[in-house]
């Protein structure tokens, strides 16, 4: 194995996802690096979300495998998800943050799963929550946030559990520019970090930012740059 | 584990309402088991009691002589299912009237001669205490010279025997059918609280958390529910069994007559019991929702 194929931390081969007739995603292969910032960019429907959620087991592959950290999603006992997904934090669309827990509780829950110390646990999404600036809202339930603040709080989430890679999935989407723009500084901090981080974006903006990978889709087709 | 109880301990005030419907129909459940149960101790209490107490009167003829009786007193000992025969005198048997008439002496005070015949006061042995074999033993001991009359008062107890037979096997039919009942009532709580916190479980899932992350604090909670039910219904029980101690020692005040209420040691098996339906409901319903 050479030293470029150690630093592969997620491959597609030839992956196909369909619902029912409908195909969302059609051969894609991917080779991601350790530390490569990657958007994948597509107009609406064109896969990005459908792509992102293959590589944590929010959906099952078609056909083709995808390997993820050196495993093999299509091998990969159920008991096994709940550690695939360790390996991510991943900003949701939708934030998906539970609306009956207050903010510290939704970041701690990351550690609380891990089995973290309660000490290290508080020490942690303080430190998380201070990141992202949303420290002193840290007993606010997500439903009396904005959706910057809300949003802040799932990149928190994300990166509390020092993941290997990092997904966010249109992360800026919902926002103004200010707020997008402190979102975007906190996903390059984590890859500056040494991270792995794969945006899906449809907004143009992002896109001109230098020394980033595109992957470009269509109609669940990848472009070939 | 501290923590997941903390979290299983925040979800149940969370649902304050359906958790307390819940702990109530365990509650009743287990004051309607345990109070049929109760009942049931006390009255093979009672039958025991007076299972011991068995006893058969055999007299003698009044002709009967010395040789005679000590005659019938060795046939009566070779008899199947007599365990000891007592010899009472006719003095013995005036006594034994004047202390139960203790109160009524002057009835008999009167008395020129005594009445009383000479008898012998069998025990039986427990496995001749159904109604058939007394009745079979009070004929054979009746067909022997010099027998006048024998007599049993308990004959009715074989039947007593038999109902609370009866009472035991509608006892356990249903406290199968409450325990199936409130099996049935955990489930579809936590069901409930399943699908109302279905998002957020599948966040968890999303997170990293394992099943038994997301399992463990619904099995603490339908286990406390249990606990908290099965506590609840036994308070409730042991106050109303005070009450009606206290009621029905009065009405029999003279009669010698304990009621007792359960030892600790059942009162610990049915809380665990309780907590065992409670974590078989949560079981059913968690390993349903977890596979969808």
């Amino acid at each position: 194995m050479t030293g470029k194929q150690q630093d592969l931390i997620i491959q597609m081969f030839h992956v196909h996802k369909t619902y029912g007739a409908k195909k969302a995603l059609v051969d894609i292969n991917l080779d991601i690096y350790k530390n490569d910032f990657i958007f994948v960019n597509g107009p609406s429907g064109a896969g990005k979300t459908t792509l992102l959620k293959l590589l944590y087991l929010g959906e099952p592959v078609s056909e083709g495998q995808v390997l993820v950290d050196g495993m093999n999603l299509a091998r990969i006992s159920r008991g096994r998800i709940a550690h695939l997904r360790r390996k991510f934090g991943i900003i949701f669309q939708d934030y998906k943050l539970i609306a009956t827990r207050t903010v510290f509780e939704n970041v701690a829950l990351v550690l609380e799963a891990l089995g973290t110390e309660r000490r290290t646990i508080t020490k942690r999404v303080n430190y998380a929550l201070r990141s992202v600036g949303m420290e002193d809202r840290r007993g606010s339930f997500p439903p009396s946030l904005s959706g910057g603040e809300q949003q802040r709080v799932a990149v928190a989430r994300a990166v509390v559990g020092n993941p290997k890679i990092l997904l966010a999935d249109e992360p800026t989407g919902n926002l103004d520019a200010a707020s997008a723009e402190i979102i975007f500084n906190l996903l390059k901090k984590f890859h500056l970090r040494g991270g792995t981080v794969m945006v899906a974006t449809h907004d143009p903006t992002l896109l001109n930012m230098p020394g980033q990978r595109i992957v470009q889709l269509k109609a669940g087709v990848r472009l070939q740059q | 584990m501290m923590l997941l109880i903390k979290r299983a301990l925040q979800d149940l005030s969370r649902n304050r309402l359906l958790n307390a419907l819940t702990m109530v129909t365990i509650a009743l459940a287990v004051l309607i088991v345990s109070a049929f149960g109760l009942f049931l101790i006390n009255a093979q209490d009672v039958v025991h009691s007076w299972e011991k107490g068995v006893r058969m009167m055999v007299y003698l003829k009044p002709e009967t002589g010395a040789a005679d009786r000590k005659n019938t007193e060795q046939r009566l000992l070779g008899l199947y299912g007599v365990s000891q025969v007592r010899f009472i005198s006719k003095q013995e048997a005036l006594e034994e009237l004047k202390q139960e008439l203790k109160h009524q002496a002057s009835l008999i005070a009167g008395l020129k001669e005594n009445p009383l015949p000479e008898a012998f006061e069998i025990r039986l042995v427990a496995v001749t205490q159904s109604d058939q074999d007394m009745a079979r033993l009070a004929a054979k001991i009746q067909a022997l010279p010099n027998v006048d009359s024998v007599e049993y008062g308990q004959q009715w107890l074989g039947k007593a025997l038999y109902f609370l037979q009866l009472f035991r096997l509608a006892g356990i039919a249903l406290g199968l059918l409450f325990l199936l009942a409130t099996v049935f009532i955990v489930a579809n709580t936590i069901r409930l609280l399943l699908y109302s916190r279905g998002e957020e479980i599948e966040i968890m899932r999303l997170v990293g958390a394992t099943d038994r992350f997301i399992k463990t604090p619904f099995f603490i909670e339908a286990m406390i529910q249990g606990l908290v039910g099965a506590a609840a219904g036994l308070c409730l029980l042991a106050i109303l069994f005070s009450m009606a101690v206290g009621n029905i020692h009065q009405g029999l005040s003279g009669i010698f007559f304990h009621l007792r209420f359960f030892p600790l040691i059942t009162l610990l098996e049915i809380v665990a019991c309780s907590m065992l339906v409670g974590w078989i409901g949560c079981y059913l319903s968690i390993r349903q929702f977890l596979k969808s």
